[in-house]
């Protein structure tokens, strides 16, 4: 689903992303993890069709980040803690704006609206505007959003930070069940438990993919009890800080 | 006397249609030199308690105290003897880290030279930056800065609205080694996190959610309320595992919690029990193990049972 070859992007003498390569497969969960100023921004951006690279090679549901950034953009899901839906518009209104900028049919858009109502348990919240929902429904509702237009890979870019201990349990229900349909989930996080729940995590220092494997395999050859510790372990080599 | 002491504190924002409130009667007390944390999630009412014990705010009803001042009363000396790192880089982005730094110690009449040796190791770290502007800063540095200015004019009390937010494990582990150095040299500190984990590192905690304290104890404490047998659980199918557990009758509550799932067991069930349950829904490579709660454990069974 996603591949890249020594992905390199280079602002002026700085190099955001230093020759990364790494596969993600279909309907995995993967975990992109990083200190702050590791450049997991400016790579996720350049997987996202937003930035183009500097040197190197990558694609991103089968299109090449080079060439085919608008059906990259066509193809994938996109959250964030800091922005999401829009406050002023009802729920409703939201999936309606959302599938109908991915070109979906009226029929289509009835039909998904009603299922995301439904599985959410937001029928009787429907007409209502997102700004008065709780935060956790509201990230929760990002993220049916997000994956509204049935893309085949959704990145999810801190999309848990402050957010309460049960509806970060709800919330990563809802990413599991949407591996089980299919969907490839790339996801930052720094909540380390939630390193976790995902099937492969890698984990970037100065620039570079510093390790990736499954969390047990992570911490494996590492010698370390938790994921936290491992992180710690890594991110202490760093030599560069966040910007 | 307490560093803090708030009673009944009520804060509301909107009309009839939309009222939200911030604080339903929040009553704490913190004592001098003690670290305390407020935890909890983002619209817990952390940064309006804040703002009010900080006289920024006014609360509806209740009343509160800093350092013996009532905060309506005696806003004047408490504005004085207290520092305060807003969640929101507050600093000016156009001066430069010395400017900074010189602006407000001059604002609260001392300079910096007087109180140097309090923020030293902190100050220290960007001293070799302190001509550059604010805002050219990194995350981190804005960070040692902001809180080298809430120290300058040596308060006695100390607020740190959510200074950890979308910071890496790293640098709140930093942080925390820098809060401890500071607590050493009697500075009664009030913390806000959304982290459960930091829970650990302060002296006394209040969890809150929804405007509510849900509890105020030590660490330990808090713990020991939970008053439950906690397993941790695992399989080779761990999605699987939770949605099986849900149907067995001895589960009064089972989540993920990291590399296992924590499963809270009714009264009168054991170990033995749910291990035959989960292999007789074909799992392979099932570990079961009764485990000391977290913080987090305790937030999940309070949030569930209010």
């Amino acid at each position: 689903m996603i591949i890249t070859e020594n992905l390199t992007k280079r602002f002026g003498h700085f190099t955001a992303v230093d020759a990364i390569s790494f596969q993600v497969k279909k309907g995995e969960i993967f975990g992109f993890l990083g200190a702050n100023g590791a450049g997991k921004t400016t790579a996720m951006r350049m997987l996202c069709g937003l930035s183009l690279p500097t040197s190197g090679k990558a694609s991103v549901a089968g299109f090449d980040v080079f060439k085919q950034t608008e059906d990259i953009k066509r193809n994938i899901g996109y959250m964030s803690q800091k922005f999401s839906l829009y406050e002023d518009l009802t729920v409703i209104e939201n999936m309606r704006f959302y599938g109908g900028i991915y070109g979906k049919s009226d029929a289509f858009i009835r039909e998904k609206t009603a299922y995301v109502l439904k599985e959410l348990q937001l029928e009787n919240e429907a007409k209502k505007l997102v700004k008065s929902l709780p935060l956790g429904w509201k990230q929760k509702l990002a993220f049916s959003v997000a994956i509204f237009h049935e893309p085949s890979i959704v990145f999810l870019d801190e999309p848990t930070g402050g957010v309460d201990p049960v509806t970060r349990r709800e919330f990563w229900n809802l990413i599991y069940q949407a591996a089980e349909q299919g969907i490839t989930i790339f996801v930052t996080t720094h909540y380390m438990d939630e390193a976790e729940y995902c099937n492969r995590v890698s984990i970037m220092v100065d620039g570079k993919i510093e390790a990736l494997d499954s969390p047990t395999g992570l911490k494996q050859s590492f010698a370390a009890k938790s994921m936290d510790e491992v992180f710690l372990k890594l991110a202490r080599k760093a030599t560069r800080t966040a910007n | 006397m307490k560093a803090v002491v708030a009673e009944n504190l009520v804060k509301t924002y909107g009309k009839k249609k939309d009222l939200t409130e911030a604080l339903k009667e929040v009553s704490f007390e913190v004592d001098k030199g003690e670290l305390f944390g407020i935890i909890g999630p983002d619209g817990a009412g952390k940064t309006s308690l804040f703002r009010i014990l900080t006289t920024l705010l006014l609360a509806d009803k209740g009343s509160a105290t800093v350092d013996g001042f009532d905060v309506v009363k005696g806003y004047k000396s408490i504005r004085k003897r207290v520092g305060y790192m807003p969640g929101r880089f507050s600093l000016y982005q156009d001066l430069t880290v010395a400017e900074n730094l010189e602006f407000f110690a001059t604002i609260f009449e001392t300079s910096i030279e007087e109180n140097y040796d309090l923020i030293k190791d902190i100050y220290s770290q960007i001293e070799p930056f302190k001509d550059r502007k604010a805002g050219k800063l990194s995350g981190g540095m804005k960070q040692k800065l902001a809180l080298s200015c809430a120290l300058i004019h040596r308060p006695s009390v100390l607020f740190l609205d959510e200074p950890t937010t979308g910071v890496d494990a790293v640098s709140r582990k930093e942080f925390w080694d820098m809060l401890k150095n500071l607590k050493k040299q009697g500075i009664t500190i009030l913390v806000s996190t959304p982290y459960m984990d930091e829970a650990e590192l302060c002296d006394k905690v209040a969890l809150i959610q929804t405007g509510k304290i849900l509890s105020i104890d030590t660490p330990a404490g808090i713990v020991d309320q939970f008053g439950k047998q906690l397993l941790a659980v695992r399989s080779d199918k761990m999605f699987a595992l939770l949605k099986d557990l849900k149907h067995f009758e001895g589960t009064e509550d089972i989540y993920a919690f990291g590399e296992y799932h924590h499963l809270v067991l009714k009264d009168a069930f054991g170990e033995n029990t749910i291990k035959d349950f989960i292999q007789s829904k074909g799992h392979q490579k099932v570990e079961v193990v009764t485990v000391k709660p977290a913080i987090e454990d305790c937030f999940i069974s309070l949030m569930k049972a209010s």
